[in-house]
């Protein structure tokens, strides 16, 4: 999905933000709850302008919300929900298109036959499936390296695991949800593994350490092992 | 990870808290001075000694050439912080000095310290005063593991019944715990609800995977997650939960953030006495 202008003519959205405690210290602010380019780039705003604001430490853009860390010290719940209340009106800026990344996988991942078991399909069609789109990079973190990709075709929505595992190999692909992503680092994880890929994500020397950023555009095609 | 700790032992010989200190987990490190220093140990008591005198923590202490810094055997908390006056020095890697393992970056050379490895310190700002001491009572409540939590933005997701379990029961840490999150055993909590999109996390966060066994994240937890945030422990009893080890039993009482900010203020009242 390429992400959507947002177009100067027309109307504000409204906006409805649930904010919540994170502890004493840190709110999470939510925009929606639906994996959406437009909600990402308003969530992106907000936290830009919440990080110049002296009383927040931290600002996190994620998919359609913002995790803020504040000083306690100098500043309260109720002040910092008012401040993102009101800064989540304004309008975003224009994105500029990020830069496409086509990613060979393997399609050979540990959980690739229990996924088309429950999605009941064919090794075969979750490989067209999962290359047809071209994904958005919603978020990076997570661990370093590691981008949230969406939005996957609907017939491949799975729950996250039950029990995550302790270990994924670094490399690994893997969906969850409406959501696709790249195990940068061995690490623990709670996504279905369908394949791998030898592109390297986790780039320790440069700034930032991760070969996708924000906004960048991802599509996947099927390798020879 | 024990924050309280770190910055304890850094502000008693003198450091800035966000220099970077040694954190020992489980047992202690034996080290040789090769110049004259002054340190401070904090946390776990490991029963630290210097040339096989037991010594005292939470104290700067003054080091000769030669002296032998060694400990004996751990007690109820697992991890002890050693500070020196001017820091020690390291890998910066983000910013930070911390050894990030994962990645292999920060402190030294991203990695363990190995037998044979030469620690450097950095320059002195202030000049540091053996002797020095925190007294007991400003300490956190260590033996009281109990840690105060706020509930968190999914709360409501919990069943009433799991949420007396949250609020009501012990947990252990599960053997297969580390310094990104304690895995916690004990009652099956049953929340209920869609996925959630993947949000930002902060230390301290209790995440709920749909298996039911909660999650604490520690120190080097993640950035962000999509389980359920259930409880966010509040940040005065994260050095209490630092101080655990697999096998460790911990209980949740629910907490307001009024509480919250007053356990924090009284706990950085106890810093502020040294600095």
């Amino acid at each position: 999905m390429p992400p959507r202008r947002s177009d100067p003519a027309r109307p504000r959205p409204r906006v409805r933000v649930r904010v919540e405690p994170l502890g004493e210290s840190a709110v999470l602010a939510e925009l929606g709850t639906r994996l959406d380019t437009a909600l990402n780039t308003r969530a992106i705003a907000l936290a830009a302008a919440l990080k110049k604001r002296r009383d927040v430490r931290q600002a996190l853009a994620a998919h359609s919300s913002v995790t803020v860390q504040f000083n306690p010290e100098q500043v309260t719940h109720e002040t910092i929900a008012a401040a993102i209340r009101r800064l989540a009106t304004r309008r975003p800026p224009v994105e500029e298109p990020g830069r496409l990344h086509r990613i060979p996988v393997v399609y050979d991942g540990a959980d690739l036959e229990m996924v088309c078991a429950q999605l009941q399909i064919s090794p075969a069609r979750l490989v067209e499936l999962h290359c047809r789109p071209i994904y958005r990079a919603f978020l990076v973190g997570f661990v370093p390296g590691w981008a949230y990709l969406g939005p996957v075709p609907d017939e491949l929505v799975l729950p996250r695991r039950a029990v995550p595992r302790t270990q994924v190999p670094a490399g690994a692909v893997a969906i969850a949800g409406q959501q696709t992503g790249i195990y940068p680092l061995a690490s623990p994880g709670g996504w279905h593994l369908i394949g791998r890929t030898s592109v390297r994500l986790f780039l320790p020397d440069s700034d930032p350490p991760s070969l996708f950023r924000v906004g960048d555009r991802v599509k996947f095609f099927a390798a020879q092992a | 990870m024990d924050r309280f700790a770190h910055s304890a032992a850094n502000l008693l010989v003198g450091n800035d808290v966000s220099a970077a200190s040694l954190e020992c987990t489980l047992f202690g490190p034996t080290l040789t001075v090769d110049s004259p220093c002054v340190i401070a140990i904090t946390g776990a008591d490991f029963e630290p000694r210097v040339n096989g005198i037991a010594v005292p923590m939470w104290t700067a202490l003054a080091l000769g050439e030669g002296d032998e810094l060694g400990f004996g055997r751990r007690h109820e908390l697992a991890r002890a912080y050693i500070a020196v006056a001017g820091g020690i020095a390291g890998d910066r890697w983000l910013g930070s000095m911390s050894t990030n393992l994962m990645v292999g970056r920060g402190g030294m050379h991203g990695r363990q310290l190995q037998a044979g490895d030469t620690i450097a310190t950095g320059e002195q700002w202030r000049p540091a005063v053996p002797g020095r001491e925190l007294d007991a009572s400003l300490l956190p409540h260590y033996g009281d593991r109990t840690l105060h939590a706020i509930p968190g933005p999914h709360i409501g997701r919990l069943a009433a019944p799991s949420r007396e379990a949250l609020f009501g029961s012990a947990f252990i840490v599960g053997i297969d715990s580390n310094r990104m999150g304690y895995r916690l055993d004990g009652a099956t909590l049953d929340a209920r609800g869609e996925e959630l999109l993947s949000f930002g996390v902060v230390a301290g966060v209790v995440q709920l995977p749909s298996g039911g066994r909660p999650i604490l994240l520690m120190a080097d937890h993640q950035t962000a997650g999509g389980y359920p945030a259930i409880a966010t422990v509040a940040s005065a009893s994260m050095p209490v939960a630092a101080q655990m080890a697999p096998g460790d039993e911990l209980r949740f009482a629910e907490t307001s953030i009024e509480t919250a900010l007053a356990m924090r203020a009284s706990q950085r009242a106890a810093l502020d006495s040294m600095s």
